[in-house]
C-alpha cells in the first residue's frame, strides 16, 4: 500500500477503506467527526495513509452536531464517522437534527460483515432502515466497488436542492475488499432534474402584481435565504417594494438586524409588532420558510387578510400547512433574479407608522430599558455578549429559553453567525455544533450559549475540545431549572414544577477538571468583565452565569393559539413574589 | 382534518433497488395513513418497476403524501391519477365450498361474470375473476352465500387512458447528456390533483 501514489493515472487497486478517504480527500473534506469500532477498524487502519483530520469526539451523537455546525458555519458538507449498532444509533438524534434543519452532512457508518447481514452479530443494527425517515437518502454498500459511487452520490444530495442528511452503511467486507478505483466512473448521477424548476413567467408576473399593489407587506425570511445565498436579492426586494422583513428563528442573519426594514423574529416568542403586522398585513412573502407551527400558531387564524406568496425550492412544503396564493418552486435566489425586474419602487408609510406604534408599545416593556433591580437577567447577559462582541461572533446555541433570549437579544448582521437546533429542538446540540463551527471557521469568535440542562446533556465533547486545542468560549445561562419546561409549567400547569429543578455540578471546577478556566458570575456588574477575561484568553473559557431561577421568555403564544394572543411581559416589571 | 377520505391511486416509477418499496411505504406509516392495495412489477423499462399504490386519505392528505414519494431518491416520477380517467384491473382467486346441488349456480354465476373456473376438487371450485374492483366486490358478494373458503386477491393495477403526456416532455435542463435513462422526474402538480391528460377514448368498458 505505501508504493501508492496518486500521482499515477489510470485506475489503481485501492481497498474500500482507502477509497472512501480518497475520496473525501477529493470531495475537499478537511475534518471528519468520528468514533471508532470494530465494523468500522479497516477505515481507520486506512486513515493513518489520509490526510483527512480526524476529530475524535465523546460520543457519536457529538459527531453528527459537529458535521451540522460545521456546515451550517461554512455551508460545505460536514462529514460524521462511526462505527455499526450502538455507534450509528447514537447518531440518530444528530440525523434528525440535520434533517429538520436542512443542514448538508453526510454520516458514514461501518456495518457488519454482508455475509452476516440480518444474523444479528454483534453490534448489528439496521442504521439504514432505522434513518430512511430521517435522511434525504441513505446507502448499504456491500462492495468495495460500490464505494465510490455512493459517497460522490451521497455529497451531490446532501447539499443538493433542499440539502439534508445522507447517511452511508459500508459493510466491513466492502472496506477490506479491493477494486480498481476509477473517481471518473464514480460520477454521481444528477438525482434531481425537474423540468419547470424555474416558476412560469405568469406565475412570476401574478407575484409581482400582489407585491406593486400590496399596501400591508411583509416579507417572511426563512433560513432558505441563507442556504441559497440570496440575502442580497431579498435586500433589494425588501428596498424596492419597501416592505417590513420579519424572520423566522433560522433566518436570523439573513436580513441585517440594524437594517431599518428588519422587524426582527416572528412566531412563538415573536416580538409582539412582529405578530401583529403578520396578522394584519395584506400580503405575506414567504422567502425560504416552511410555516413551521412555532411560526405560525394557529393556522384557522393565520394571516387571514393576507395573500400569500411562496418561494421555495421543495415542493412538499408549498401548501403543506398554510394556503398560498402564488408558489413560486426554486432556488431563491435564481427566482428573486428573475422577480426583480418586475417589482416597481414602492411606498408604504403608512403601513410602516402602523407597525411602529406596536414597536413603541413593546419597547416600553423591554427587559433592557427597565431599571436594574439587582438581579442577573439572561437577557442582560446576551445583551452584553452581542456589544461586546459587536455582534460579530458565531453564536452556537442549545434549545430553550437561553435561545430564544438570544434570538431576542443577539442581533445578528450576518448570514451562519447563529448556529440552532430550530426544527427538532435538540438539547445538547450547542457544544458539539460549536466544535464544528469552529473548524469550519476558525478565525471567528465562536460562543456556546447553553442553558444548564442541554449542556450536562453533551459536555462530554469539554474533552475533545481540550483535546483539539480549541478556542471555543462557553456561556452556560445558569437558572437550576429546565426553564422553557419551567416556564409552561408555570403558565399552562398552574407552577407544578414536576422534573424541572435540575442539580448541576460546579461548571467552574468541572471545567477546570478539564483544564479551562472558568469563571462564575452572579450580578450584572460582573457580566461585561467576565466576558471581557474570556474574550482574550487564549484558548477556551466557560463562564457559569448564575441567572435569575424563574424568569420567563416574553412575549408568548402559547402552542396553537392565534398568533396574535400573545402573553406580554408585565409593565412594569413586577417582582414575582418567592414561592410560597 | 376534516377532510373527506376517498380511496387515492397513485402510480409510481422506482428504481428497481433493495429498500425502495420500504422508503414508499414508510411516507404513509408515519403519518398513520392505511395502504389498501399495493402493486409492485417490472415495466417495459430495465431496473424500473413500477407501483400502483391504493390509500384512502383525504386530498391535502394525498397531496403531501404524492409530494414527498417525489422526493424520494429512487422515484423516477410519481403521480395521483385518481381524478384522471384511467384503466383499473386487479384479480382474484375465490375457492368456494361447491358440493354437487349447488355446481350448476356457481357456474352460471361464473359465466354472467365472465370469470373463469380454473380449479375443480370434490367439494370446492376455484374461480379466477379479473376486473375493476366493484366488479370484483359484486361477485363476492353473491358467492358468499355459498361458503367462501379461500380468497386471494392481487390489489389494483392502474392505467391512463390515451397518451401521457407528462411522460413524454422534453428532458429537463441538464439531463440530454446524461446517457442513464432514470434521469427525468416528473412529479406531483402544485394544485395536488395531477394534471389531467385529455383522455382519447372517454367513457369505460
Amino acid at each position: 500500500m505505501n508504493e501508492r501514489s496518486s500521482d499515477k493515472p489510470g485506475p489503481r487497486k485501492l481497498t474500500g477503506a482507502e477509497i472512501i478517504w480518497e475520496c473525501l480527500e477529493r470531495l475537499g473534506v478537511e475534518h471528519v467527526f468520528g468514533y471508532p469500532g470494530g465494523a468500522i477498524l479497516p477505515t481507520y487502519d486506512a486513515l493513518t495513509r489520509s490526510r483527512v483530520h480526524h476529530v475524535l469526539v465523546r460520543h457519536e451523537q457529538g459527531a453528527t452536531h459537529m458535521a451540522d455546525g460545521y456546515a451550517r458555519a461554512s455551508g460545505r458538507v460536514g462529514v460524521a464517522l462511526a462505527t455499526s449498532g450502538p455507534g450509528a444509533t447514537n447518531m440518530v438524534t444528530g440525523i434528525a437534527t440535520a434533517m429538520m434543519d436542512s443542514s448538508p452532512i453526510v454520516c458514514i457508518t461501518g456495518q457488519v460483515g454482508s455475509s452476516v447481514l440480518g444474523s444479528d452479530a454483534f453490534q448489528e443494527t439496521d442504521i439504514t432502515g432505522i434513518t430512511i425517515p430521517i435522511t434525504k437518502h441513505n446507502y448499504l454498500v456491500t462492495r468495495a466497488d460500490e464505494v465510490a459511487a455512493s459517497l460522490r452520490e451521497a455529497f451531490q444530495i446532501a447539499a443538493s436542492d433542499r440539502p439534508g442528511p445522507v447517511l452511508v452503511d459500508i459493510t466491513k467486507d466492502a472496506q477490506l475488499g479491493t477494486c480498481e478505483f476509477d473517481w471518473d466512473a464514480a460520477a454521481p448521477r444528477a438525482h434531481r432534474q425537474v423540468p419547470d424548476f424555474f416558476p412560469a413567467p405568469a406565475k412570476l408576473n401574478e407575484a409581482a402584481a400582489l407585491i406593486n399593489e400590496s399596501q400591508r407587506p411583509v416579507i417572511l425570511a426563512g433560513h432558505g435565504i441563507i442556504l441559497s445565498g440570496a440575502g442580497e436579492e431579498v435586500r433589494r426586494l425588501a428596498e424596492a417594494a419597501d416592505v417590513p422583513v420579519a424572520l423566522t428563528l433560522l433566518g436570523l442573519g439573513a436580513f441585517p438586524a440594524s437594517h431599518p426594514l428588519n422587524l426582527g423574529m416572528m412566531g412563538m416568542h415573536g416580538e409582539a409588532w412582529v405578530n401583529q403586522a403578520i396578522q394584519e398585513s395584506d400580503l405575506l412573502i414567504a422567502l425560504g420558510m416552511r410555516f413551521d407551527d412555532r411560526v405560525t400558531g394557529k393556522v384557522n387564524t393565520y394571516a387571514l387578510k393576507a395573500k400569500k406568496i411562496h418561494v421555495e425550492i421543495d415542493r412538499a412544503e408549498i401548501n403543506k400547512t398554510v394556503h398560498v396564493d402564488v408558489p413560486l418552486i426554486g432556488d431563491l435566489r435564481e427566482v428573486l433574479q428573475r422577480l426583480l425586474p418586475l417589482v416597481k419602487p414602492n411606498r408604504h408609510s403608512e403601513w410602516w407608522s402602523q407597525v411602529h406604534i406596536s414597536q413603541q408599545d413593546s419597547s416600553v416593556r423591554d427587559i433592557q430599558n427597565l431599571p436594574d433591580n439587582g438581579h442577573l437577567y439572561a437577557a442582560h447577559v446576551i445583551n452584553d455578549l452581542w456589544r461586546e462582541t459587536k455582534g460579530d461572533a458565531v453564536i452556537v446555541t442549545d434549545v430553550g429559553q437561553h435561545q430564544m433570549w438570544e434570538a431576542q437579544y443577539y442581533h445578528h448582521e450576518k448570514p451562519r453567525s447563529l448556529i440552532t437546533s430550530g426544527g427538532l429542538g435538540t438539547m445538547g446540540f450547542a457544544l458539539p455544533a460549536a466544535i464544528g463551527a469552529k473548524f469550519a471557521r476558525p478565525d471567528s469568535e465562536v460562543w456556546v450559549v447553553a442553558g444548564d440542562g442541554g449542556f450536562q446533556m453533551t459536555m462530554a465533547e469539554l474533552a475533545t475540545i481540550v483535546q483539539e486545542k480549541l478556542n471555543v468560549k462557553i456561556a452556560i445561562i445558569n437558572n437550576g431549572y429546565l426553564g422553557m419546561v419551567r416556564q409552561w409549567q408555570e403558565f399552562f400547569y398552574e407552577g407544578r414544577y414536576a422534573g424541572t429543578p435540575l442539580l448541576s455540578p460546579d461548571f467552574v471546577k468541572l471545567a477546570e477538571a478539564y483544564g479551562i478556566p472558568g469563571l462564575m458570575v452572579t450580578e450584572r456588574s460582573q457580566v461585561v468583565p467576565a466576558l471581557h477575561t474570556s474574550r482574550f484568553h487564549a484558548g477556551a473559557a466557560l463562564i457559569d452565569f448564575r441567572v435569575e431561577q424563574e424568569d420567563s421568555v416574553y412575549p408568548m403564544v402559547p402552542a396553537g393559539a392565534d398568533l396574535h394572543a400573545m402573553i406580554r411581559r408585565p409593565t412594569p416589571l413586577v417582582e414575582r413574589p418567592t414561592d410560597d | 382534518m376534516t377532510e373527506r377520505e376517498k380511496p387515492h391511486t397513485f402510480v409510481v416509477y422506482v428504481e428497481n433497488k433493495p429498500g425502495v418499496l420500504n422508503r414508499i411505504a414508510s411516507l404513509f406509516r408515519r403519518r398513520g395513513y392505511n395502504i389498501e392495495s399495493l402493486t409492485v412489477g417490472h415495466t417495459e423499462r430495465p431496473n424500473i418497476s413500477r407501483m400502483t399504490i391504493v390509500s384512502s386519505i383525504g386530498e391535502g392528505a394525498a397531496h403531501r403524501v404524492e409530494a414527498n414519494i417525489y422526493k424520494l431518491v429512487n422515484v423516477l416520477s410519481v403521480e395521483d391519477v385518481t381524478h384522471g380517467t384511467t384503466i383499473s384491473r386487479s384479480l382474484a382467486l375465490i375457492k368456494v365450498e361447491a358440493p354437487e346441488e349447488s355446481r350448476h349456480r356457481l357456474m352460471e354465476i361464473v359465466r354472467v361474470f365472465r370469470a373463469r373456473v380454473v380449479d375443480l376438487a370434490p367439494r370446492s371450485l376455484i374461480i379466477e375473476i379479473t376486473g375493476a374492483e366493484d366488479k370484483i366486490h359484486a361477485l363476492v358478494d353473491v358467492l358468499r352465500p355459498f361458503g367462501i373458503l379461500e380468497m386471494v386477491r392481487t390489489g389494483q393495477v392502474v392505467m391512463r387512458r390515451g397518451v401521457q403526456e407528462r411522460a413524454e416532455s422534453s428532458p429537463p435542463k441538464g439531463a440530454q447528456d446524461d446517457p442513464r435513462p432514470s434521469q427525468q422526474k416528473t412529479g406531483p402538480e402544485l394544485t395536488g390533483a395531477g394534471a389531467l391528460v385529455e383522455a382519447e377514448h372517454p367513457g369505460s368498458v
